[in-house]
């Protein structure tokens, strides 16, 4: 299994309609209460060819050592992993945030980790990660909201929006807690709501239309 | 630019301008103040001009630059806003834990050595090791240079008077760090604050150098700097990290933040790693 090392199609634009200009840059992606069985049912769909990065924030205690990396490595045909500060984006890769870490995306493409003080009490934040994503991809972000009791998120479903990137949300009905997505939908801030599994679905089409025949 | 007088009238992308915008505030924050916030990592440092902006009462990011060059009052919040960092006593207790098994052994093989903890801010981590190095029974022969480059902070780590609610957490890591004795022993509780026992800063001396700007200290042991590189960019990390690698002596050690790596600079061949987990390296003998 290459693991996310094909790097066949990371040059090729993926492209949501024909008219859509702009290849994607990467997805962001954020969860709390629910999150693992939620972000576990998008990276099942993924295939090992998937080319595009994806940031993760799961909300999590400041001191939990858990392995979530190891856990969604285990649901996932992409490599994941903690980043370090500074570390190069690569495409196909999961970069999950570290506990008591804010990850924030650069414009250089790379990622930054930062202790400023908690957002939505929670750091890692998912507005700091999307507020990121929109000023580094602008429009050619892909932001994925899912399970929450949590405001964090709407604001920066907000910002990728306002930048013209792609926003999506979980479909609050599959949600094991459906403020968070609900929050960014009535913030009027999302254009797809779908089930974990569908955001899977959507988001290798984008990459098999760009890779297609 | 290279198109001359091309881009006027085409419209501009709100976040390209916002790009531009930040550039100048931070040039004339720099040019103002010296204060040199251009080779801080991007991110973070737009997001602290979008929050300071919604408390700031101004428009848009380009409002803020007179304020900057006019108002003195308007210049040193915008600083010490910029510089805010977040700390803990006994932050990662595996790596307090790991300095004692593999760093205080061998600072006991030096008569005397010296510390030097880059980026204290506030000066919870300082106290920290002091304590650390009281217990291990070798406080007595450290020189620790505790350095920030904002004064404010640095005031604050000198008075070492920290919040109670903060002991709670900090009384759990002491303990897991591997402490010996009770963090009561070493604060004073008063109301709703704690003050650190002043017997700890006896061997420390509280200086501003600026990371970005001053030179290399001499001749240090032991180089303590965590979560300190992460504000910085690329550029700025390297040349700090060979300011690092020129203060130490050799076989001295360097202790970074769990989350930052040697692995992107170019002084990594100087350093081995003591314990790759903690970030404790050691400087090579070649080096």
């Amino acid at each position: 299994m290459s693991r996310g090392t094909d790097r066949s199609g990371a040059d090729r634009p993926a492209t949501v309609s024909a008219s859509r200009r702009c290849p994607f840059r990467g997805v962001v992606m954020g969860a709390s209460a629910g999150g693992l069985d939620a972000l576990a049912g998008v990276l099942a769909e993924l295939p090992a060819t998937f080319s595009l990065p994806i940031l993760v924030v799961q909300h999590r205690h400041a001191s939990d050592c858990s392995d979530f990396a190891r856990f969604f490595d285990g649901h996932s045909l992409l490599a994941v992993l903690e980043p370090c500060d500074k570390e190069l984006i690569r495409g196909g890769h999961v970069y999950l945030a570290p506990a008591n870490y804010h990850m924030l995306v650069e414009r250089n493409g790379t990622i930054s980790l930062s202790l400023e003080p908690l957002v939505h009490w929670s750091r890692p934040s998912i507005d700091v990660l999307f507020e990121s994503a929109a000023s580094a991809w602008g429009t050619d972000a892909i932001g994925v909201l899912l399970t929450g009791a949590n405001a964090d998120g709407a604001g920066g479903m907000r910002r990728i929006r306002a930048a013209s990137g792609l926003t999506i949300a979980q479909e609050p009905a599959t949600a094991s807690s459906r403020t968070m997505p609900e929050a960014a939908i009535r913030a009027a801030a999302v254009d797809l709501v779908l089930p974990p599994a569908a955001i899977g679905r959507f988001l290798a089409g984008l990459r098999q239309k760009e890779g297609g025949p | 630019m290279t198109k001359g007088t091309a881009t006027i009238g085409v419209p501009i992308n709100p976040a390209e301008l916002e790009a531009i915008e930040i550039r100048l505030l931070l040039d004339a924050i720099y040019q103002r103040s010296g204060y040199d916030f251009r080779s801080y990592a991007l991110a973070s440092v737009e997001r602290r001009c979008r929050q300071f902006l919604s408390l700031s009462g101004c428009a848009t990011i380009a409002e803020m630059i007179p304020k900057v060059l006019h108002d003195e009052e308007f210049l040193s919040r915008l600083a010490r806003y910029f510089s805010v960092s977040v700390t803990e006593m006994f932050r990662d207790p595996s790596v307090y834990r790991a300095l004692r098994e593999h760093v205080v052994p061998l600072l006991r093989t030096w008569p005397f050595f010296k510390v030097w903890h880059a980026g204290c801010a506030t000066g919870e981590e300082v106290y920290s090791l002091a304590i650390l190095l009281r217990e291990e029974g070798i406080c007595d022969r450290a020189t620790i240079y505790a350095t920030d480059f904002n004064d404010a902070v640095l005031q604050q780590a000198k008075e070492g008077i920290f919040p109670l609610a903060s002991v709670q957490d900090a009384t759990r890591n002491y303990l897991a760090a591997g402490g010996k004795g009770s963090l009561a022993d070493y604060y004073h509780a008063r109301y709703d604050a704690v003050a650190m026992d002043r017997t700890l800063r006896e061997r420390v001396t509280f200086a501003n150098h600026n990371l970005a700007t001053d030179s290399a200290f001499g001749e240090m042991h032991l180089i303590f700097c965590r979560n300190v590189l992460i504000y910085f960019d690329q550029a700025l990390q390297a040349r700090v990290l060979r300011l690092f690698t020129e203060s130490l002596v050799h076989g001295g050690f360097l202790c970074i933040g769990t989350k930052e790596s040697l692995r992107f600079s170019a002084v990594s061949h100087a350093f081995e790693p003591v314990d790759e987990a903690a970030r404790i390296y050691k400087k090579r003998a070649e080096a």
